[in-house]
């Protein structure tokens, strides 16, 4: 069932065309991730999903209605912001209590879901703290859990990690895998630039770029089958090594895309060699970083136990079944 | 890397000098320095004015607050009693009674009986007096004349005296100020005036800076633009034109004058409302737009953000606005005297100073105690509302 649907949506400021006719069915239930560089127009999007920014083009419907020019609050979304928006004067409490108190919900019915959600978010013991007594983990959970009270058709979430740690970003980031998979009914839709996020989180991506959809697929899908090289080099770390011009042409293709773990080392001969200029052990494997004449450096992951060291000619070739192959637009070449 | 070097640089260079002067840099000296002349510079004539003010108003004429803690000198002369006073006393006629008069918080230094020499006396000892007998006078002032002859004089001599002074302090300058000089009304006066007159363009501009910063409507940028241009309009340009405008508008209520505490009131508003409006609207541009979304999308109306999030968050604002305002107005004397006048029963307290000025010029127990009830109240507002500067309102909101 589909539960948001944009069709041909655009926005504009002024001259500048932000989003160009963005068509985009997100199903009920649903984890989206929105991902792209900076500057796709990714979080204008969420924003025009929300009702923060006005729509200049298209529709917007939730749950069958169009919503264009309906008030943010009457959308039954709500929204986590990267840098948490807390109302710094209230309470934890009141915090997650504001949207019910303006909705003239009943105390108790406030009580009970405001308790709940601070259960679930182990927020309880903070209840009555200020926002400003409180650890950045601690803050970003308040600001889910006002939304979470809201009890919203759509969960929008504006890169809601990227002021946290590392640590804190794992801990947060398993949270909110946790979220989705309680709230089985609620759509969720989440911006960010970070692709391990995306990876993890989503059921399905949706990769942008200066302002239009790219791909939008499983994660396996646009791991395995990007429909273009800026999918096929935004998404997987390390960046899909892609191989232009000469060394490319036996292959029929303008650009060839192999990822880092499909590529086979052997000493004295394979499909294309180079000179060793670094590597990185992380233990379990390596990467080796190979100068083959091109711009940037080809990276191919080893085990860990290989040792090569700079300076050191090597030679590699693909997985043959692994290969991506593009022509001179960057669409790929069945 | 060129940090460190710098560093090992500056230890090298004051590894000779002993570690407590190590710590003492020269630079936070001489800030520390300036704050502290600063400090003096600005709390000594107001504590120099509390005193004076506190002074028995005999001591405050002669000598300066500084020596208020010590004993004054002062001379004096009073006509002692005619034969008229006189009392037969074991053979003896006797005139007695007090050099000080009723005054009790003076000591004698010493008494003469010549303008040239008017302390030739110690006090206790004894003078030949021209109408005949002698004269002794006590520290305490009070003096016996003892002749064994009656006294038959008319006309009663001087005895000169120095007076050592104890220093007093005392309310009587307060007392006398609020209840004989008009000042307690005119204290009021202020008030009636300051008041509506700080809130009102609070108000007004607290409304006007929101929609100015946060919401969007044609010419907002003008209106901003034009509040800016209004800063800069001198006041008495526009007192002439305003006055004329209220006593037509008096004329057209049958009312007698245009000087009334309303018109005072807006005249007060209108020249405040600029810098409030442009104060008020650069801080609340500066709060994090994020929580206003977040409001939004929490079903909040322009007017629950308003009066939910961005009146709470603009406290720090709103507090100095406020002071600006308050003294501004309480210290204003030109907007008071054409909009109210200087009669008596509407005269505020910096007309009424003048006024004390003009006509007890004099007394200075007057004017100290005035001047200081004057400045008392915008203490007090500045103490109770400073802070509001120093707390950080947003922590903990955003990051």
């Amino acid at each position: 069932m589909t539960n948001l649907k944009l069709t041909d949506l655009s926005k504009r400021y002024g001259q500048v065309e932000v989003l160009k006719h963005i068509n985009l069915d997100i199903k009920s239930g649903e984890f989206m991730v929105f991902v792209g560089p900076s500057g796709c127009g990714k979080s204008t999007l969420l924003r025009c999903i929300a009702g923060l920014e006005e729509i200049t083009g298209g529709t917007l419907e939730i749950e069958g209605e169009v919503v264009n020019d309906r008030a943010p609050s009457k959308r039954g979304i709500a929204m986590v912001f990267q840098s948490y928006a807390l109302y710094p004067h209230m309470t934890v409490y009141d915090n997650m209590a504001y949207a019910l108190k303006i909705a003239n919900a009943h105390k108790d019915e406030i009580e009970t879901k405001v308790a709940a959600a601070a259960e679930q978010l182990q927020l309880t013991p903070y209840l009555q703290r200020l926002p400003g007594q409180l650890s950045g983990g601690q803050r970003q959970r308040v600001a889910i859990g006002r939304a979470i009270v809201r009890d919203p058709k759509v969960f929008l979430f504006d890169e809601p990690l990227s002021n946290l740690d590392a640590a804190l970003r794992v801990a947060t980031r398993i949270q909110i895998a946790k979220l989705h998979e309680t709230m089985v009914k609620t759509t969720m839709i989440y911006v960010t630039h970070d692709q391990v996020e995306a990876m993890t989180l989503a059921d399905r991506i949706c990769v942008l770029r200066d302002g239009r959809i790219e791909q939008v697929g499983t994660p396996l899908e646009l791991y395995e089958q990007p429909q273009s090289l800026f999918v096929a080099g935004f998404i997987g770390s390390p960046k899909m090594n892609l191989i232009e011009g000469d060394k490319a042409k036996p292959f029929n293709a303008h650009t060839v895309g192999v990822r880092s773990e499909h590529m086979t080392v052997s000493p004295d001969s394979g499909t294309w060699s180079g000179t060793v200029i670094h590597t990185e052990n992380l233990g379990s494997d390596s990467y080796v970083y190979i100068d083959m004449g091109q711009e940037e450096p080809v990276v191919v992951r080893v085990d860990g136990s290989t040792k090569y060291r700079s300076g050191d000619t090597i030679h590699f070739s693909p997985v043959d079944d692994k290969i991506h192959r593009f022509d001179t637009n960057g669409k790929p070449i069945s | 890397m060129t940090a460190v070097a710098e560093n090992t640089e500056l230890t090298r260079a004051t590894t000779s000098r002993p570690n407590w002067l190590r710590k003492i840099k020269m630079g936070r000296l001489l800030t520390h320095f300036m704050l502290l002349f600063l400090v003096a510079l600005w709390t000594l004539p107001t504590v120099g004015l509390l005193v004076s003010s506190l002074r028995d108003k005999d001591q405050l004429a002669v000598s300066g607050w500084w020596t208020a803690m010590s004993a004054s000198e002062s001379l004096g002369v009073t006509r002692i009693g005619t034969a008229a006073d006189q009392v037969a006393e074991g053979g003896q006629f006797v005139i007695s009674g007090n050099v000080f008069g009723s005054d009790t918080n003076k000591q004698l230094g010493g008494f003469g009986l010549s303008n040239s020499e008017p302390a030739a006396t110690e006090p206790g000892g004894s003078m030949e007096m021209k109408e005949g007998g002698t004269i002794t006078v006590a520290a305490d002032g009070s003096f016996n004349w003892t002749s064994p002859s009656e006294f038959t004089h008319t006309r009663g001599p001087r005895i000169f005296y120095l007076a050592q002074i104890a220093p007093r302090f005392t309310l009587d300058n307060y007392y006398e100020v609020l209840t004989s000089n008009g000042v307690w009304r005119s204290f009021v006066n202020s008030f009636t005036v300051t008041i509506p007159a700080t809130i009102i363009p609070i108000l007004i501009a607290a409304f006007a800076a929101y929609a100015l910063a946060w919401m969007r409507f044609p010419f907002r940028g003008f209106i901003v633009a034009l509040v800016v241009g209004l800063l800069v309009v001198p006041l008495q340009m526009s007192l002439i034109p305003l006055l004329t405008l209220y006593n037509q508008l008096a004329q057209m209520f049958g009312a007698e004058d245009g000087k009334t505490y309303l018109g005072i009131w807006l005249a007060h508003t209108a020249f405040g409302l600029p810098l409030a409006i442009y104060l008020l609207r650069n801080y609340m541009v500066g709060l994090p737009k994020e929580i206003m979304e977040s409001a939004r999308i929490d079903g909040a109306s322009h007017f629950k953000i308003f009066t939910g999030m961005i009146l709470p968050l603009s406290f720090p604002a709103l507090a100095s606005f406020s002071i600006f305002q308050f003294l501004w107005v309480w210290n204003d004397l030109l907007v008071a005297m054409v909009f109210l006048g200087a009669q008596q029963d509407r005269l505020v307290l910096t007309g009424k100073l003048v006024s004390l000025l003009g006509s007890r010029g004099n007394n200075w127990e007057i004017l100290t105690a005035g001047a200081f009830i004057t400045i008392v109240v915008p203490l007090i507002v500045f103490f109770a509302l400073q802070r509001y500067f120093v707390r950080g309102l947003l922590a903990g909101s955003v990051k």
